[in-house]
């Protein structure tokens, strides 16, 4: 037997082996004083895993007939993943060591990999039964992330919730590729390129497993389950939804869309267009009247992927190269905003965007990192932010969609004037009298903020960072 | 380092070392040294530039190009030609004396007022769009803190407004840069280089509107310039010294670099639509201010009504003309910051900026009566001062033109002189000559010395350019010559 194939998988080894590591440790260390070392362990471990991944990258191979597919560019997206997840796993240990979650310490860090090997699995898939495997993997695991705080019932309801809308979701897209199986007899997607011709009947395949991937992503109108999960969510677990989870189903598109469906172009670029407009209207206008910071945040991520939608609908190196910089910027940008919210929440207990009036008074530091934040997401320079909000305009600009570009642009407007209600709270408003003075994030959290801090300034004013994602990409 | 860089990298010296300490006279060591290197730079970069003007025929010196993003061809270049170079050396004084009108401010005021100046100073040097493009929203954004956080009145309100309505523009602009850029096939985004391309004429009907109204959001376009009364009367002082005297030139000056120098076949068949709409800003800015009784909303009215003048000239096409308008963007951006400080200085003492409350300061402070004297003799166009030249120069070149409509046009945007004058008369006999109104008043204090310096500073160029306007048209001569050959009229 050659086991050549399974050095392909490399990654899918590395989340495997990291995952069993972890359960075994937790099993064994489980109310010891051991499990002092257990998050250490699993932040250098997952921090090692993604500085190999980016060290090492890999060529382009393919496992299981066809099965498996990995390319440089996939290897890139899981990489731009487990740094995502490695940033959670920074931020999550604080909340982890309070109240009722202590005793299951572990299974965060376990559960999480579990779904994070199912987005990995799906960006390699080769053929759709892989896809819709690594999807539900990655789905049922983040349910059970929902409803960790399974004491607190908005908790509860958001695993619930999550739940049902995922495997609905998963049940039409499953729906859709029995119609495209149907259709070309093969669930390989390159015997499916050939035959996939526009019927009706592929069309509607399409278009039901666009949708399981729409519910992933929350494109308009598939949204409507983000603002309830990720309010009720734990943080982390809402972090990691709203990038990680977000960013492997972007991806997926990506790949599917150019890869798969290429010959439907005329048939999903006026619906994605559609789309992706509504995507970032709406949620602009529902983040606006928004009260609670996460809910703030599940529209404003809901908007910031019908940006993403504008690069992932071009079949250019431009709209490819634009599609995965946006992606790692807003990993960047985003993290840095919850690690923020992690810290005020775990030392106030409070989610409402009213705890942030004052921050500046009392936390200068933390209200530079939350404004640097928000204003890389809202797109201004020299943040991160506006060059790959730039860079994914080009691309639209180049396809000559200078409508689109423009209703976006426009809308970076509304997005600036929500971003700019959470800087005038930290900036300008002044403190309630009963909130509390510094707050003491610890050096976890901080290292996670530092580190995305750090890459919302300096990613954008490199090119390197762009240059190399291309240069991976071609 | 490439001279011009060292623009940009001085205003950030400062704001790394702000971060280190918060100490007071720290801040003020570290920000009247870098603003003073600035103007010396800017002083430097004067006497450079004639001197290698008289040896050269390129259109934009001191250039510099480094290649940024490849794989999107966009560059960092920098270069200037005369007008960039008069607009550089305006931001440098502006941006000098507004640290002594902000004299007493703390650490976090100046950290965002360096980051303004980066923006500005970055605008100004940059020959590829997607740099000037950023610089521009750099300069915008840290208006929103520095009024919402140290401004006055509905501060919150006019910063908000103030920020969405500039983005608003940049909206247009990135669709008018992006389009530009990929219409004219271009290599880079190299302004030189796109004009040399061209653009194709179906292409120019819409790329010109859209990109001349994203740049005149910020120049005062009527109906875009809303922002502008509210901003500047909420603003602290050394910040509408900055905005109002520096940042809406931006919009000018960018209509002039980008929309028309780029799209002079539109600009040509289009401007009447604009020389309509700015003729509005230029009349109705005027009667805006002889409206209003507060002293910040009357500047910040006649700041709509000059700077629209702006806009009107550049519109006009010819080289008078446009010699005029930058003129009167030296002109404006010098007298509204003298303005802004005396109100700072009146308000600062007074607490009120109502002209209805005041009376007889003329009396109790005589330095800053005098120089607000002065700058309204500049507003309304005493021979002598710059005001005068700017106007008259416009005034000239456009009634060159032969057609009915530039003609009214021309006249009506005159009227704007008698108007201008009605309003700043008004005040000034309100409120610094007759009776002292309020006995409280007796008691205040003339200007502080950082106070005076500020204001003599500005003075100095206001009577330096109205006296002696034939060297700045020496340094702006050259640089038009590209345009108007843009426009078949060499």
């Amino acid at each position: 037997m050659d086991f050549s194939n399974f050095l392909v998988m490399r990654q899918e080894i590395g989340v495997i082996a990291l995952f069993v590591i972890l359960l075994i440790y937790d099993i064994f260390a489980a109310e010891t004083k051991a499990m002092r070392y257990f998050r250490p362990l699993a932040c250098i471990l997952t921090g090692a895993a993604t500085l190999l991944g980016f060290l090492f990258p890999g060529h382009e191979a393919e496992a299981f007939g066809g099965m498996y597919v990995t390319t440089p560019v996939t290897m890139l997206m899981k990489n731009i993943l487990m740094l995502g997840t490695f940033t959670v796993f920074l931020q999550a240990g604080e909340w982890l060591r309070k109240g009722d979650v202590l005793i299951r310490e572990g299974e965060f860090y376990t559960i999480t990999l579990s779904t994070l090997l199912g987005m990995f699995l799906m960006i390699s898939a080769g053929n759709f039964m892989l896809l819709y495997i690594g999807i539900e993997t990655a789905s049922l695991p983040a349910a059970c992330l929902a409803a960790y705080n399974k004491y607190k019932e908005k908790s509860a309801e958001a695993g619930a919730k999550y739940v049902l809308m995922a495997t609905l979701a998963s049940g039409v897209m499953m729906f859709g590729l029995s119609y495209l199986y149907g259709a070309t007899g093969s669930m390989y997607f390159d015997d499916m390129v050939p035959a996939l011709a526009v019927q009706p009947m592929t069309v509607l395949g399409f278009v039901f497993f666009f949708s399981g991937l729409a519910f992933k992503i929350s494109l308009v109108p598939f949204h409507f389950w983000a603002p309830d999960v990720y309010e009720g969510s734990p943080t982390a677990t809402t972090a990691y939804l709203s990038v990680v989870s977000k960013g492997a189903a972007c991806f997926v598109l990506l790949i599917t869309l150019h890869h798969v469906f290429g010959a439907m172009t005329d048939i999903w670029y006026p619906m994605m267009w559609v789309i992706s407009v509504l995507t970032i209207i709406v949620g602009n206008l529902f983040a606006i009247r928004q009260k609670d910071i996460k809910r703030f945040f599940a529209y404003s991520s809901v908007s910031q992927a019908g940006y993403i939608m504008l690069g992932v609908m071009q079949d250019s190196p431009a709209g490819l190269t634009a599609t995965i910089y946006y992606v790692l910027v807003y990993l960047f940008s985003n993290m840095a905003a919850f690690g923020v919210i992690t810290a005020v929440e775990n030392a106030t207990y409070r989610t409402d965007i009213a705890a942030f009036d004052g921050l500046s008074k009392s936390n200068p530091r933390l209200a530079l990192m939350m404004m640097i934040a928000l204003f890389s997401l809202g797109g201004i320079p020299p943040l991160a932010g506006f060059f790959s909000k730039f860079f994914i305009f080009a691309s639209a600009a180049e396809a000559g969609d200078y409508v689109l570009v423009f209703i976006a642009l426009i809308n970076t407007v509304v997005s600036l004037y929500y971003y700019l209600l959470i800087v005038k709270a930290m900036y300008i408003n002044q403190a309630a009298d009963d909130a509390v003075g510094r707050i003491r994030t610890d050096r976890y959290n901080m290292t996670s903020l530092i580190l995305c801090t750090a890459g919302t300034l300096i990613t954008g004013i490199a090119s390197c960072v762009y240059g190399y994602i291309g240069s991976v990409g071609f | 380092m490439n001279i011009l860089s060292l623009f940009v990298v001085i205003p950030l010296l400062v704001m790394l070392l702000l971060f280190v300490s918060s100490d007071r006279r720290y801040v003020r060591t570290v920000v009247t040294t870098g603003f003073s290197a600035v103007l010396l730079l800017a002083g430097a970069l004067v006497v450079m530039f004639l001197r290698e003007r008289s040896v050269s025929d390129e259109a934009m010196l001191f250039v510099k190009d480094t290649v940024w993003y490849p794989a999107l061809n966009i560059h960092y270049t920098v270069g200037v030609d005369g007008i960039s170079v008069a607009m550089i050396a305006l931001s440098a004084v502006i941006a000098f004396t507004g640290i002594f009108s902000s004299w007493n401010m703390e650490r976090n005021y100046f950290l965002w007022y360096s980051m303004l100046a980066i923006g500005v100073f970055g605008f100004f040097i940059s020959i590829d769009m997607f740099a000037m493009f950023m610089f521009y929203e750099i300069a915008l954004i840290p208006m929103f803190l520095l009024i919402g956080v140290w401004g006055t009145g509905p501060k919150e309100f006019a910063a908000m407004k103030l920020t969405l309505m500039l983005m608003a523009g940049s909206a247009f602009l990135l669709t008018g840069i992006l389009a530009i850029y990929f219409t004219s096939g271009a290599t880079t985004m190299n302004i030189l280089e796109i004009a040399r391309n061209g653009i194709p004429l179906g292409k120019q009907y819409w790329i010109f509107p859209i990109t001349f109204v994203g740049f005149g959001v910020l120049g005062a376009l009527f109906p875009f310039h809303t922002w502008s009364p509210d901003g500047h009367a909420s603003a602290p002082t050394a910040v509408s010294m900055l905005h109002a005297g520096v940042l809406m030139k931006l919009g000018g000056y960018g209509c002039f670099r980008v929309a028309i120098f780029l799209m002079p076949q539109a600009a040509e068949e289009l401007s009447w639509i604009f020389l309509i709409l700015t003729g509005i800003s230029v009349v109705y800015g005027a009667l805006g201010a002889i409206a209003q009784t507060d002293l910040k909303y009357i500047n910040a009215y006649s700041s709509v009504s000059h700077c629209g003048l702006v806009l009107f000239a550049i519109l006009m096409l010819n080289r008078t003309a446009m010699t005029g308008a930058v003129l009167q963007m030296l002109s404006h951006g010098l007298m509204t910051a003298l303005f802004f400080s005396l109100i700072g200085v009146i308000y600062g003492r007074t607490h009120t900026r109502d002209i209805r409350e005041m009376g007889g300061l003329m009396k109790v402070m005589p330095f800053a009566a005098v120089c607000y004297v002065i700058a309204g003799f500049a507003s309304l166009g005493l021979p002598g001062l710059s005001g005068f030249v700017a106007e008259t120069t416009i005034f000239v070149g456009s009634f060159q033109h032969a057609d009915l409509l530039r003609r009214i046009l021309t006249i009506a945007a005159a009227s704007s002189i008698v108007i201008t004058a009605v309003y700043i008369l008004r005040a000034v006999g309100k409120f610094l000559y007759g009776p002292v109104q309020n006995p409280a008043h007796l008691q205040l204090t003339d200007a502080a010395w950082y106070e005076k310096l500020s204001a003599v500073a500005l003075i100095i160029c206001i009577a330096t350019i109205g006296l002696w306007p034939s060297g700045v048209s020496t340094l702006i001569s050259d640089s038009l010559a590209p345009i108007l050959e843009q426009l078949n009229l060499l």
